[in-house]
């Protein structure tokens, strides 16, 4: 992973962390789409680098959450949407749904970056 | 090229954000949904029961302790105090259920579930929910204080409503994402109305006009008379009624309208239904009367219980709530208990209207043409149009039916009468119940009840025991009420109420029980007229029966009725389908199952295949019999069960027993051979499917998410005996939804379960902890705390503070 990956990745997630204490959970998609602005990536990084940052983010809050209430309600929510009642898999497509959205503002933060000629 | 991937990467970046942030069909507005943050992941919590909590408008302090079932014990100073921390308790733990019943109630359910609940909203306006709930709230100003408690009870809802934010607002909310409205007098109304609706807006008026013309006078009242050949009424049949005064309304000389009409309004399901009884001090062990409760209503998580205690330094009471409405409704205190059954009266009745033109700005009504009033009723629906349904109103009451809803005559209309649009302050007797200390305030505190009836049980820690069949009942003329009646002719109106103190009651009687489980209140000696407008003929026999049986009984005893599995129906009329039948006729597997299902000992215990094939059988059976009845055209219902059972052990060869469709001539006999083989042919279909075909399996009581059953969020395959008609009432989807026994010792000791658990949030372990103990047959002991410093099985403690 180069240093401007990485940077990518830590600040994709400070940003998400703190916007999310008082936005709804649009503010990965800001999250994605500023770190995306700064600190512009090359390729599919742009894409992946904050999708698995938010992924991580997304999957860590929800297992920390809901573990210590042993995925009481997790195990149903998996019923629900339908996901065979396995509470990871929960996790996991949580991680996923967020890390698309901030990847994907992500790409968008690239190209008005571009556009402004950084 | 910067600029069309520029444009490319926005919309595709609002694509998501809309895709994400939006509810589409059944999939909730998925990124706002599953943020951990603020999402459905913030509800995957236990319970915050501890510590301080501020509140404004209480007059002092308030002290919650809840016990290891989370059943809260409030101590409060004062009655407002405790009302507002009843609200504020309730809707911390109920809030999306009392907001999702009162919007069921008035017909409000499309505005959060969409379009697919609009024909049911549209009933419940037609029904006039919400104009009985107005009546109600303007008999209830009458009385400032009961209003001044309603209003406590709404603000403590409200002070929790405002704690909320994205992320504690309860599941329900995120996934049909919506937002709690705030709580009103008028929804504590409308949920009384509910359970008028569920226990009092039943009729089959339509249907038996429909039946009457068809079948005629004489056959109609073999199909249906007024009293079963057996009748263990409610009040002892001994009963002397001479004290009353009133005479019965004269009939008039009238026709009554035979119209048709294809289809009527959903009703309340049939299994709703109750037991409750209490045995004398000196039929008791201990010398203590005991009292029992057990209603069989919808099994929903969450329940429609609630459990509490109230207590403030003048009473203290515990037992069941019903969340959305105040005090304690089923339960005891420090000197009484009482509990209810259904009273299933006829209240509710239907008028044909003519009216003058097509305008229906003028109807017929004593030779005069009278004006009617329109409520325009405004259902709105979520993600489309609101609909506009305008209601002709008479004197009757709402034209529930008319060309724009199940009938076609835009000269004609079918007006309801019902005692839920009378109006009454239903809230007001059971504040009084909480606090009654003898027989006299229990009589007092019912004398005001009118809707929906009930049976209400009484036992006192004097020794008396009681029963009141309390409810505002109209003097009906003999038949009044029974079919369709004709809106023009004042005759045909209520003429008057059975005045409340010659309802039917009884005190201390001296077979040293009293008990009710549906069943007719009275005998034909009765000065009124009561008519079996479906009244349960079993469950009353077995109750009965039981405490016939021996000198004294004990708690225990108590539990083993409530569990009692013991299928009277099957058995009186098992035997007589077993003796008709001709073996020879039946396959070898066909007679595996005549085998099983003749050794069976009538109890419907979860391990037996007797159960299972007497269903099967029986099911088959009854529509065979009653094919007459199959219509397209017009609104129909088929005899009740035990009169069904008496036409096929007595009249064998009626013309009935024939099916229409075959050119034969079907007798009884052939019936019971042909549906005994329907039903074998389906046993073996199900049993390769399913395996084995025991009752617990074959039955599969759930207990069902109020919204739509969710299975996400309900329970299957309960391990429960019993059935619909029996004492333990378990079917399917109804059941005993509350049981509850108290011992009348000083302070009463009591016992009690309900299939759920005190949370509503699918995320708690208290969201259906109680379940397995209730299919089990177990119960728990109710920890009645004597006063706030009470110690021992306390799981946590909260205080509410006035904030001023």
């Amino acid at each position: 992973m180069s240093k401007q990956n990485s940077i990518n990745f830590v600040v994709t997630i400070i940003i998400a962390l703190i916007l999310s204490q008082f936005l709804p959970w649009w503010s990965v998609m800001v999250a994605g789409f500023v770190s995306a602005l700064f600190f512009s990536l090359k390729k599919a990084a742009v894409f992946f680098v904050p999708f698995l940052a938010i992924l991580l983010y997304w999957s860590v809050y929800a297992f920390i959450v809901s573990s210590v209430n042993d995925f009481t309600l997790a195990k149903k929510i998996a019923v629900l949407l339908p996901l065979g009642g396995n509470p990871y898999v929960l996790i996991l497509v949580t991680g996923i749904i967020g890390g698309l959205a901030a990847g994907i503002s992500a790409l968008l933060g690239k190209q008005l970056s571009m556009l402004a000629g950084r | 090229m910067k600029y069309i991937k520029l444009i490319t990467t926005l919309v595709l970046t609002l694509v998501v954000f809309y895709c994400l942030n939006t509810k589409l069909g059944s999939v909730p507005p998925i990124g706002k949904f599953l943020n951990p943050v603020s999402g459905v992941w913030q509800n995957d919590t236990n319970e915050d029961i501890s510590g301080n909590v501020t509140i404004k408008g209480l007059l002092a302090p308030v002290t919650i302790h809840y016990d290891t079932q989370l059943i809260p014990h409030i101590f409060a100073e004062n009655d407002t105090d405790l009302y507002k921390a009843q609200g504020y308790i309730t809707a911390k733990h109920r809030l999306w259920q009392m907001e999702f019943q009162t919007h069921a109630a008035a017909g409000r359910l499309s505005e959060i579930i969409g379009n697919i609940a609009i024909d049911y909203d549209r009933s419940e306006r037609r029904r006039g929910m919400a104009y009985g709930a107005e009546k109600a709230l303007e008999k209830m100003q009458n009385d400032p204080e009961a209003i001044k408690f309603l209003e406590a009870y709404r603000d403590g809802v409200n002070s929790y409503i405002e704690t909320l934010d994205e992320k504690t607002i309860p599941v329900e909310y995120k996934l049909l994402d919506y937002k709690p409205e705030r709580w009103t007098i008028k929804k504590t109304a409308l949920l009384l109305m509910y359970m008028t609706k569920m226990l009092a807006g039943g009729d089959d008026d339509l249907e038996y006009t429909n039946a009457l013309r068809k079948f005629g006078k004489d056959r109609f009242d073999l199909l249906f008379p007024d009293f079963f050949d057996v009748n263990e009424p409610i009040i002892p049949k001994d009963t002397d009624w001479s004290f009353i005064d009133v005479a019965l309304t004269p009939t008039p000389q009238s026709e009554l309208p035979l119209d048709s009409i294809p289809e009527t309004i959903e009703k309340p399901h049939p299994d709703n239904g109750s037991n409750n009884w209490a045995v004398s001090g000196a039929k008791s062990t201990t010398g203590n009367p005991i009292l029992a409760n057990d209603p069989h209503l919808g099994l929903n998580l969450p329940s429609i219980w609630f459990v509490m205690q109230l207590s403030t330094p003048e009473y203290n009471a515990m037992g069941a709530t019903l969340p959305g409405a105040l005090g304690i409704i089923s339960g005891f205190n420090n000197h009484i208990a009482w509990g209810e059954t259904n009273a299933t009266r006829d209240v509710l009745d239907w008028y044909k209207i003519e009216f003058k033109d097509a305008t229906r700005t003028q109807y017929k009504h004593d030779n005069q043409w009278k004006n009617t009033t329109v409520r325009i009723e405004e259902i709105k629906v979520k993600g489309a149009k609101t609909i506009l349904d305008s209601v002709i109103y008479t004197h009757h009451g709402p034209v529930t039916y008319d060309h724009t809803f199940k009938s076609d005559n835009p000269k004609a209309g079918y007006a309801m009468k019902w005692v839920g649009h009378i109006g009454g302050n239903n809230q007001r007797p059971f504040l009084e119940l909480n606090s009654a200390k003898n027989y006299n305030d229990y009589v007092n505190a019912l004398k005001t009840y009118t809707a929906p009836a009930q049976n209400f049980v009484f036992a006192s820690t004097e020794g008396d025991i009681a029963l009141w069949i309390q409810g505002l009942f109209p003097n009906k003329w003999k038949g009044q009420g029974k079919f369709l009646m004709d809106g023009t002719n004042p005759e045909h109106d209520w003429q008057s109420y059975i005045p409340q103190a010659f309802n039917a009651h009884v005190k201390n009687p001296e077979r040293g029980f009293v008990s009710s489980a549906n069943q007719h209140p009275v005998d034909e000696n009765y000065s009124f007229y009561v008519f079996n407008d479906g009244y349960e003929t079993y469950r009353n026999r077995v109750i009965n029966d039981f405490f016939r049986s021996k000198d004294k009984f004990s708690v225990d005893d108590f539990k083993a009725l409530h569990n009692n599995n013991y299928n009277l129906k099957a058995a009186e009329l098992l035997p007589t389908m077993l003796k008709s039948m001709d073996v020879t006729s039946l396959s070898s597997q066909e007679q595996e199952i005549f085998n099983e299902v003749k050794s069976w000992d009538f109890n419907n215990d979860i391990e037996k295949v007797g159960p299972s094939i007497w269903r099967a059988w029986w099911y088959k059976l009854y529509p065979m019999i009653w094919d007459e009845f199959d219509s397209d055209d017009e609104a129909m219902t088929s005899p009740f069960t035990y009169q069904t059972i008496y036409l096929l052990n007595n009249y064998p060869n009626d013309p009935f027993m024939d099916i229409v469709d075959t050119p034969e001539k079907e007798t009884a006999n052939d019936l019971f051979l042909l549906a005994f083989k329907a039903a074998s042919k389906e046993l073996i279909d199900w049993k390769s499917k399913n395996g084995d075909y025991n009752w617990q399996v074959y039955k599969a009581t759930r207990v069902g998410h109020l919204l739509q059953g969710l299975p996400a969020f309900s329970r299957f395959d309960l391990p429960i005996g019993g059935d619909a008609n029996i004492v333990n009432a378990t079917s399917e989807t109804h059941g005993p939804s509350w049981r509850m026994i108290v011992e009348m010792s000083s302070p009463p000791k009591a016992l009690g379960i309900y299939p759920g658990g005190q949370s509503g949030n699918p995320g708690s372990q208290y969201y259906d902890n109680m379940i397995d103990d209730w299919a089990a047959g177990n119960y728990y002991k109710l920890n009645f705390m004597q006063n706030a410093d009470a110690s021992g099985n306390i799981m946590a403690t909260q205080t509410l503070t006035p904030s001023n």
